[in-house]
């Protein structure tokens, strides 16, 4: 389910929402939260160790953008929003190649100025068990793969995050990953409404730490999936490896989606840590929900697949 | 490095073990006041698990440091303060394991001992954390008295526990693999000295 959409057509992507918008949704769901409220405290005292799954307010804009995962620009969880001022984000192209009608360098406005901008309130769940609720600005991801005219042969879709070293300080790194980080979907994965291409944040500009200028967003797995900083998408007809289950192959799937039925071999996906600022250490623990909470729109994708084999 | 005449060993050590106290609280005053300035990062927990797990390992081979450190250069004196090194170990394993089962895990057991059982670093590292447990508790002069020459014995647990420790870091790591390497091999380093130190001197008599 997305949790919230707003149709945008008539702002140009440029101009601002103000986050009053997002600070009267906060209210509004504080109201509706009342109505249940009975509900929920009978369920508060059930043996569940957990806390309920409350109404899903989104983090704040402090919390999205202060603990990320960049490791270009470090492998603290703190590091990416030190760091990342270095990146240089305009101008920007974004190269298109593989099977495709339309391959070339893009200017990222080109890219980005034939589609309708929209806000999406999306959950995001990382592999090491942490959670958010994000107010994503983008435009579906079907969007720019129908404008590249893919080749019937074109089965996945894999993009690459910028790598320059002059701008990115985390080098140690480089012999063992292998540079530039890289993802991939599978074609009707990508071709999915959910799926989406962001450039914005509450509104915003997205910041260089959460993936700016241009990333992805695939609410349904795991966060690694949603590769930032993009300057490549390729159509390719085979499986793309892609950077974290080339690296460890046994932990990483390819399709890595959100499920807390399999888990990963360190840890259990069966519940996961709801950053939630008010709370005295700054998370509640909430049961993981089998494709983060989208079966109903994507379930059919993985129909007839075993997904702890492919996972 | 010069060998200066000890004008006052016993000052000396005094210095030493309140220094040894102030590192061994630093990491707590640190992670109570960043608690407070709200400056431990989104999920303080996390971080407050992390610190303690390395200062854990800093203290543990800390403590597996003294003897080498006292066959090397012959300061037998050193030899005091191991017992308050490996304590601080405990304390902040104590406190490492607390965040992660109270804070973590909300006390939910059955996570913990799926776990404890399933995962194996975390197997790794709850055996290092029991198997300190015998050690911190015979750390009293009273049980050295009472267990004797087995004391010695028993403490070599520790070793078995550090490497432990150290395992379960390697094993954590999602990736930079560089800091569970140099503890891996400070603890070879130390095992090594100890070994080369165990040949020269000649076998004791071996009591049946």
């Amino acid at each position: 389910m997305i949790i919230w959409t707003r149709k945008n057509s008539d702002i140009p992507s440029s101009e601002i929402t103000p986050e009053s918008v997002y600070i009267n949704r906060r209210k509004f769901l504080g109201a509706s939260a009342g109505i249940g409220a009975a509900a929920f405290l009978s369920r508060d005292a059930a043996a569940s160790p957990l806390a309920p799954r409350q109404e899903e307010e989104p983090n704040t804009w402090e919390e999205i953008t202060s603990h990320n995962n960049f490791y270009e620009f470090g492998l603290d969880k703190k590091d990416p929003s030190r760091n990342a001022h270095t990146l240089v984000t305009k101008p920007w192209t974004v190269k298109v190649d593989g099977l495709c009608n339309k391959p070339g360098d893009y200017a990222l406005e080109d890219f980005i100025k034939p589609s309708t901008i929209e806000d999406r309130v999306y959950r995001f769940r990382c592999v090491e068990a942490w959670s958010m609720v994000i107010p994503w600005r983008g435009f579906p991801l079907a969007d720019v793969i129908n404008r590249a005219e893919p080749d019937p042969g074109a089965k996945y879709v894999a993009f690459d995050t910028l790598w320059d070293p002059d701008q990115m300080p985390e080098r140690r790194w480089k012999p063992r990953i292998g540079w530039p980080y890289r993802e991939g979907l599978r074609m009707d994965e990508a071709m999915h409404p959910l799926s989406l291409m962001v450039n914005g944040l509450y509104g915003k500009e997205l910041p260089n730490q959460n993936g700016a200028p241009l990333r992805l967003i695939v609410p349904w797995k795991y966060g690694f999936k949603s590769i930032k900083s993009i300057v490549r998408m390729t159509f390719t007809a085979d499986e793309p490896p892609t950077t974290w289950a080339t690296q460890s192959p046994r932990e990483y799937g390819f399709y890595s989606n959100v499920n807390p039925n399999v888990s990963h071999p360190r840890w259990s996906q069966s519940t996961e840590k709801r950053i939630d600022g008010s709370k005295l250490f700054g998370s509640r623990r909430i049961d993981t929900l089998f494709l983060n909470g989208y079966a109903d729109e994507v379930a059919h994708l993985y129909e007839g697949m075993d997904l702890k084999k492919y996972f | 490095m010069v060998k200066r005449p000890a004008a006052n060993p016993r000052r000396r050590m005094l210095l030493l073990k309140t220094a040894i106290w102030l590192i061994g609280l630093g990491p707590i005053v640190w992670l109570t006041v960043g608690f407070f300035r709200g400056t431990l990062g989104v999920l303080p927990v996390d971080t407050i698990i992390l610190v303690e797990g390395r200062w854990t390992l800093v203290f543990l081979l800390a403590t597996l440091a003294v003897t080498p450190v006292r066959r090397i250069t012959g300061w037998n004196r050193i030899i005091q303060i191991r017992r308050l090194l490996g304590l601080f170990a405990f304390f902040h394993v104590c406190v490492h394991f607390l965040a992660y089962a109270g804070i973590d895990q909300l006390f939910a057991i059955g996570y913990i001992i799926e776990d404890v059982l399933d995962r194996r670093y975390i197997t790794a590292g709850f055996a290092a954390l029991v198997l300190m447990v015998p050690l911190a508790v015979t750390s009293t002069k009273g049980w050295i008295r009472r267990l004797g020459k087995r004391w010695r014995k028993l403490h070599r647990l520790a070793y078995l526990s550090a490497s432990l420790g150290v395992l379960h870091f390697y094993w954590k790591v999602r990736a930079d693999t560089f800091w569970p390497l140099v503890a891996a091999l400070t603890l070879a380093a130390l095992f090594a000295v100890r070994l080369a130190y165990r040949k020269r001197t000649p076998k004791k008599i071996v009591r049946k």
